[in-house]
């Protein structure tokens, strides 16, 4: 097993290097470059960006030009910002990047704490009302595009109930301690559940075929013959060896929450990663849009990496040549 | 049922009758399928979609692109059965043209999609060696990079966007799911003997590609498509709702909802989004149900 993980390790590298080719690969595809944000200035004359564009090396052959992208980039230095001039790109996703993980945390917490006990509840009542409505929102869930999702919760929710607040993260300021805490939890409700929502119906789909799978095999038949009680073959055989696939996805699942953001934040106009994309892309502002993508990248990367992982450590049944 | 009677009458010929009668695993497919009622309502539903999108220019009561700024934002009337949105423009003729757009991309990027799936994954599960490597490697690195981010960065950097770039775009990027299972069941079948037969007797790769391992995979093949096609729809509409699908005026069912970024229209003319959203919900729904109708009805162990 350590054999293959420091394989799957190794294996993490080449791909690393393969994104960020990929990655300066679009950047250089994109038109304009390092200086373009700075060209503003009607008063410089055009020379001088030659010559400034000589000295940053955008002249040399592609391969140093990735070597030297490369150096800066693994110091997190993504160069400036082409919408917002004298800023620079990695100020601009500090700025923002924590209302994103707050974000999909949030969506992933609400995942996990309805999808599972649903999925379980559903696997013991097989066929029943419960199960039958259960898959019914699972149908419903993975059918409702995540925007359409997310005006439908900001209709009912926000202005019909006014139970919570339809846009941004916080509402006054001047809140300080617990109760910005609250407010900005408060605000988290309606993109959490609408980035969740997708996300649930799958996992407790995936939990309800898990379980059942999991219940015919035949260590669970042997429980059973030892004469435990329901509840304890439930809970201690079965469920953990249901979790275990299930865990697993969570590794994959935060590239898709942190892709999903991207519209839920566009939706509820919440100031993350995500909002920063899209007003990029609209203005073109590419420096950003590279760092964005390689950022998220490398976190699905990783994310793969760990979940990998995990399934070898906890499954010893899974053998690897 | 007469094979049944003449089974308890006569073994023999009801033996004979069956190798003669025996139906094709599509066959037996296709007869399960038939029996699934979910899967038959989302023929039905779906079917409707499709009669609005052939039919659009005679249901449309008006022009879906003719805009009217005497006439914006009203709400449901005799004139306009879904109100107008902001520029004025009839939301029903809107949502009726939608559909096709929204079908005809739908269906397109799915069918692109299967065939860069379907070569790549033959070439990776028939030769294996070097050419599987390569295209798993770019696989994997395709399902690692962040999809919708990818989609709107290379939509940025070509600016110019059309319905033909627009399905080209998302069939370059979705390909790698399909590639995978298209690979495996390649690979389960390589072993089996009739490859073997069919390599002994001097077929060519390309007959023992076409007329051996694909029949077989058609199952999952046709499964996969349509489930995609869902996919391809809601991709399309998100992607429209942003502001980088297709572009206005074409009516999408994506860019009508995009009236509803603005919270005004959001809160009062429910007319303008609602019914589009609706339209994509119902659209994916039936066609999910008749994917896994299909599936269930191609591995009936699936169930």
């Amino acid at each position: 097993m350590q054999k293959y993980i420091i394989r799957r390790i190794l294996q993490f590298i080449p791909m690393l290097f393969l994104i960020t080719v990929v990655v300066f690969g679009l950047a250089k595809a994109a038109p304009g470059d390092v200086l373009t944000g700075e060209m503003l200035d009607p008063n410089i004359p055009p020379e001088v960006y030659e010559i400034r564009r000589e000295a940053l090396g955008l002249n040399d052959p592609i391969y140093v030009q990735y070597w030297t992208w490369l150096a800066s980039v693994s110091k997190a230095d993504f160069g400036m910002s082409m919408q917002y001039s004298g800023r620079t790109v990695i100020e601009l996703i500090q700025a923002r990047i924590m209302n994103t993980l707050y974000l999909s945390l949030f969506a992933l917490a609400i995942t996990l704490a309805i999808s599972i006990p649903i999925g379980i509840y559903s696997a013991t009542k097989k066929y029943s009302l419960f199960d039958y409505g259960a898959t019914t929102f699972a149908f419903l869930g993975l059918a409702t595009p995540n925007f359409f999702a997310g005006l439908l919760a900001i209709y009912v929710f926000a202005f019909w109930l006014g139970w919570f607040p339809a846009q941004g993260t916080t509402t006054a300021i001047g809140l300080s301690g617990f109760e910005l805490f609250l407010d900005k939890l408060r605000h988290l409700v309606l993109p959490g559940f609408t980035l969740g929502l997708a996300s649930t119906a799958a996992y407790m789909r995936y939990m309800r075929t898990e379980i059942l799978e999991v219940k015919g095999s035949d260590f669970i038949r042997t429980a059973r013959a030892k004469g435990l009680s329901n509840q304890s073959v439930l809970y201690k055989h079965t469920l953990r060896n249901s979790l275990i696939p299930i865990i697993t996805l969570l590794g994959l699942e935060f590239g898709t929450l942190l892709s999903g953001a991207i519209i839920t934040e566009r939706v509820f106009n919440y100031p993350g990663l995500g909002t920063l994309f899209i007003n990029s892309i609209t203005n073109r502002d590419y420096p950003v849009i590279m760092a964005i993508n390689l950022i998220l990248a490398i976190t699905i990367l990783i994310g793969n990496l760990l979940a990998d992982i995990f399934y070898a450590v906890v499954d010893p049944r899974i053998r690897y040549d | 049922m007469q094979i049944n009677t003449n089974h308890q009458i006569d073994p023999i010929s009801a033996a004979q009758q069956k190798t003669e009668k025996s139906l094709s695993p599509t066959q037996l497919a296709m007869r399960r399928f038939i029996k699934n009622k979910l899967a038959i309502s989302g023929v039905i539903i779906l079917g409707f979609i499709v009669f609005i999108a052939v039919f659009a220019d005679v249901l449309a009561t008006h022009e879906p692109t003719a805009y009217d700024m005497y006439n914006i934002e009203s709400k449901v009337s005799s004139e306009n059965w879904l109100g107008t949105d902001s520029s004025g423009r009839d939301n029903f003729s809107r949502l009726v043209h939608g559909s096709r757009i929204s079908l005809t991309i739908g269906f397109f990027a799915m069918l692109f999609t299967v065939v860069i799936g379907v070569i790549l994954g033959s070439l990776s599960g028939y030769y294996g060696g070097k050419i599987d490597s390569l295209i798993m490697r770019i696989t994997d690195l395709m399902l690692i990079l962040p999809f919708l981010l990818l989609v709107l960065t290379i939509i940025a950097i070509l600016e110019k966007i059309s319905i033909l770039i627009f399905i080209t775009i998302i069939a370059l990027t979705t390909w790698p799911n399909l590639t995978r299972i298209i690979r495996a069941t390649f690979l389960s079948l390589r072993e089996k003997e009739f490859i073997l037969g069919a390599k002994s007797v001097g077929a060519s790769d390309i007959r023992i590609i076409f007329k051996h391992f694909l029949p077989n995979a058609v199952g999952p093949i046709i499964v996969n498509a349509t489930l995609m096609m869902a996919t391809m729809i809601i991709i399309e509409s998100a992607l429209s709702f942003i502001g980088f699908g297709i572009p206005q005026p074409t009516p999408t069912w994506g860019n009508m909802i995009t009236e509803a970024t603005n919270l005004r229209m959001l809160e009062n003319n429910w007319e303008a989004w609602l019914p589009p959203g609706l339209a994509i919900l119902f659209t994916v729904l039936s066609i999910n149900f008749i994917g896994d109708g299909l599936r269930d009805a191609f591995d009936p162990k699936s169930n």
